[in-house]
């Protein structure tokens, strides 16, 4: 059982997105179609919505919170978020959303192993006490 | 590590004030907690980034506070917004009038919050400047630097929404930064294989802090052998540079800023590096993703300019006009916009042809905006960013080169100074 550190709490299921790289949430990334615009990431042009989404950290940006609570309200961001490096900024903007639309967004930081682990699997949940796994089906 | 709050932070918890002041104090608990800081503590000033607009939401969560009476607990100043209110007829027939009226109803509610309308990323030069050793709370990156660096005050890099709860509430996290221990460099710069006469141009200020950024990365550096009369707006420009080529929050300059009488008292050992010519070389390539040639615009003013860059401008110019195929455009506050329109430099300015714009950043002032082609700019900081955000190259230059080829129309290099670093 993965269980990670909860930076910003909630609950999540859905298909997995794997960044290879960091991304910023101000300038590389456009909340209002949810994607990665930054011509330099590999996976520019991908869309986080519905998706847990997962990278090792991101590229501090004072505007991240501003631009995930962004995608939050429009529908456009990440179902989840499971990272290495604990990201205030994330867990700041995805508090903020929350407050505001009512819609859960967890952060979630786990150990490097764990998330060698989690990347190899194309679905999975967060659950309320931070516990990260494939979706059980009922 | 358990967070020790006193009773007014669990009254606040509680909702004892209300939700929005509830909500502030929770995202500074939640930001402690992920931080692992033992406590808060009392916080004297702040500089406000999240009035900076990049879509609804920003707009919701200051209405949000507005509508449950939150109050700032300590003076709140505005960095500069996406759009001038100062000269917002600029604006008239804008394309994205959602941006523009989003932008501008950001500030006017940050206003109606208590925010002192100061809209600027160069706060430092206004009177009111914070003491040594005041832990503050700051989020725009060059401010962060400089009022760390140069200033000795005491702050994280704060991002949007938690730089407002932190002022609501009056305290921050105590980690990195705010400490002792957070503030010891962990690398040496040497200054010595640097001529003499080249550490005293303006422009050795901005190569110098882009190199020692792209070296360090987030790590704090200490640089010896800076000249001790190097002045603020020297200071200035490495601590923009070291932010935007690193992620450079403090660095320290032996004699120059205030925690660094000697190397000693910084720095306990670590890797040491000498910076030599051919680093400047390299940091003005780098900066430089344009040939020379015929100019479309020369933008000086990133972060803000000081009252003496006006000053070095409006003697460099001399009386001359600038070329009317550019366009010169200087960003600044409205602080020291007035203060050189008192002095007669704007009108002498508008004279040559400059435009000077407040309230705003350079990217996204109009009249730069839409420039495409070739620019010129003296400050580091603006040539890092300007090719991502800009469909412009740019030539990166010393302020007298920038004069001197917004007067010429093209692209002026000042030969002395260059055969001085072969």
């Amino acid at each position: 059982m993965i269980r990670g550190r909860i930076l910003n709490a909630g609950t999540a299921q859905g298909p997995a997105l794997v960044l290879s790289e960091p991304v910023s949430f101000w300038g590389a990334f456009d909340p209002r179609t949810g994607r990665i615009v930054d011509v330099h990431h590999p996976q520019c042009g991908s869309a986080m919505a519905g998706r847990i989404l997962l990278l090792p950290e991101t590229r501090g940006s004072g505007g991240t919170p501003g631009g995930i609570a962004e995608a939050i309200r429009r529908g456009t961001g990440p179902k989840g978020v499971i990272l290495i490096t604990p990201d205030i900024n994330l867990a700041i903007g995805a508090a903020v959303a929350a407050a505001l639309y009512q819609r859960d967004c967890p952060v979630i930081a786990v150990a490097p192993e764990d998330y060698a682990l989690l990347v190899t699997w194309p679905e999975l949940a967060i659950a309320a006490d931070g516990v990260v796994s494939p979706p059980v089906r009922q | 590590m358990t967070l020790q709050l006193d009773e007014a932070d669990r009254a606040l918890l509680q909702g004892a004030r209300g939700p929005a002041m509830k909500l502030a104090m929770e995202l500074v608990v939640q930001a402690a907690q992920i931080m692992e800081a033992p406590r808060l503590i009392p916080v004297s000033f702040a500089h406000i980034d999240a009035c900076f607009y990049s879509g609804q939401a920003h707009i919701d969560f200051v209405q949000y506070l507005l509508d449950h009476d939150a109050r700032f607990a300590v003076p709140s100043w505005s960095n500069n917004g996406v759009v001038s209110l100062t000269h917002f007829d600029l604006y008239d027939g804008n394309p994205d009038q959602e941006m523009v009226q989003g932008a501008r109803k950001l500030m006017e509610l940050y206003e109606a919050l208590g925010c002192t309308p100061v809209w600027t990323c160069a706060p430092y030069h206004l009177p009111g400047r914070p003491r040594k050793g005041a832990h503050i709370v700051v989020g725009e990156s060059n401010a962060v630097t400089f009022y760390n660096s140069i200033a000795g005050c005491r702050t994280n890099k704060y991002g949007d929404y938690l730089d407002v709860a932190c002022a609501l509430v009056g305290k921050a996290p105590f980690a990195g930064l705010h400490t002792d221990e957070g503030r010891r460099a962990q690398l040496l710069f040497d200054l010595s294989d640097v001529a003499e006469e080249w550490r005293q141009e303006d422009i050795f200020y901005h190569l110098l802090g882009h190199h020692v950024g792209r070296v360090s990365g987030r790590r704090i550096p200490v640089i010896t052998g800076l000249p001790a009369k190097a002045n603020e707006d020297n200071l200035k420009a490495v601590s923009s540079a070291v932010a935007a080529s690193g992620g450079v929050e403090l660095w320290h300059g032996v004699g120059v800023t205030p925690e660094a009488p000697d190397a000693d008292a910084v720095f306990a050992g670590g890797p040491q590096h000498r910076v030599s010519h051919d680093d400047l070389k390299a940091a003005r390539d780098v900066l430089t993703s344009g040939r020379d040639g015929p100019l479309d615009l020369v933008a000086f003013g990133t972060p803000h300019f000081s009252a003496n860059e006006f000053a070095d401008v409006v003697k460099a110019l001399d009386g001359r006009r600038i070329s009317g195929n550019l366009s010169c455009v200087i960003t600044t506050s409205r602080f020291v916009r007035d203060y050189i329109a008192g002095k007669g430099w704007l009108a002498e300015l508008e004279r040559a042809g400059v435009t000077v714009v407040a309230d705003i950043c350079s990217y996204y002032t109009p009249g730069i905006r839409q420039v495409r082609g070739r620019a010129m700019t003296n400050a580091a900081k603006w040539a890092y960013y300007a090719p991502g955000m800009l469909p412009v190259e740019v030539c990166f230059g010393s302020l007298r080169e920038c004069v001197e080829s917004a007067v010429r129309g093209e692209v002026w290099r000042d030969s002395r100074l260059w055969e001085a670093l072969a």
